[in-house]
């Protein structure tokens, strides 16, 4: 991936696809460290798919058999001299506090460092392609905080869906300025 | 600065145009967003089709959405086009200029962009 944002994009799709109405991902970020952590409140996974989830042969796909999506993450972490974590709790084990936690740490000034890109297109385009859950963005820099909770949208926009393209085109703008703003 | 006023504004906007929507012949554009499909750049070309067809009035007529691997990922991404009676269009290898004609040609002009479809580049 050309943009660590499209990884972010590409894997909080496994949170939605697992039935999670809340999907956290957050970005905290020092002068040297960038940790991102995505966290749902989905079915979550049993532990022998936790530990066989980082093999690109493990997948949920159905038209192959081939997943690149964690393993790409872990890639672009490891290659910094960073690190990677995936917790689960399937609902099976845990019906009331199911989910899952990736937690992905990443060394800025490593030269393998892939750049965050994109991030107000990446957060949108999630929104616009799961419009019925909710998504948490918070962007943690040493400069400020940038951020979105669909949740709160959703209580000034009552039955107007998110995916509303005058909606979609407003969040990406809202986010674009709040980072505009601490530049 | 965007502010939840302007989201109000949106909301009551929406709102008297839910009823003039009825009726309205329905165009589907489905971009493939799986992990093929977003490392190949199906992020702007989504959002080029997003912005195209808010801006050229098309609201009402066409809807945009995502799906995941349709199988093809060596021509991602891969862009469908679904409307009621008429076979399905398959683009390929799509980017945000080439989104900007199929707006333009095909959901507003009704004439497919040949050049950009499966059957011709798949040859």
């Amino acid at each position: 991936m050309k943009e660590l944002s499209l990884n972010i994009l590409d894997i909080s799709k496994n949170s939605v696809k697992a039935g999670a109405t809340l999907t956290e991902i957050l970005l905290d970020e020092t002068d040297s460290v960038l940790t991102l952590t995505i966290r749902d409140n989905g079915c979550g996974m049993k532990k022998e798919m936790v530990a066989s989830v980082t093999d690109p042969f493990t997948t949920t796909r159905t038209t192959r058999s081939v997943g690149m999506g964690i393993p790409l993450l872990k890639l672009a972490a490891e290659m910094t001299g960073g690190s990677f974590e995936i917790k689960s709790k399937h609902e099976s084990e845990y019906p009331d506090n199911h989910g899952t936690v990736v937690t992905a740490v990443f060394n800025k000034n490593h030269i393998d460092f892939t750049p965050l890109g994109d991030i107000p297109s990446s957060i949108t385009t999630l929104i616009q392609g799961s419009p019925d859950t909710d998504f948490l963005f918070k962007h943690t820099l040493t400069s400020g905080q940038v951020g979105v909770d669909t949740r709160e949208l959703r209580k000034t926009l009552g039955d107007v869906p998110l995916d509303t393209f005058e909606v979609i085109l407003w969040i990406e703008e809202y986010l674009k300025e709040q980072y505009e703003a601490l530049k | 600065m965007k502010s939840l006023a302007e989201l109000q504004a949106i909301k009551e906007k929406m709102q008297q145009k839910v009823a003039l929507r009825d009726g309205s012949g329905e165009m589907r554009v489905v971009v493939g967003m799986a992990t093929c499909g977003i490392a190949a750049g199906a992020r702007p070309v989504l959002s080029a089709f997003v912005e195209e067809v808010a801006n050229e009035g098309l609201a009402g007529k066409v809807t945009v959405s995502q799906t995941g691997c349709i199988g093809i990922c060596q021509y991602e991404p891969v862009v469908e086009v679904m409307e009621a009676g008429k076979e399905k269009v398959t683009y390929v290898k799509m980017t945000p200029e080439k989104a900007k004609r199929v707006v333009q040609e095909h959901l507003k002009g009704g004439k497919v962009v040949t050049e950009f479809t499966f059957a011709n580049i798949a040859k």
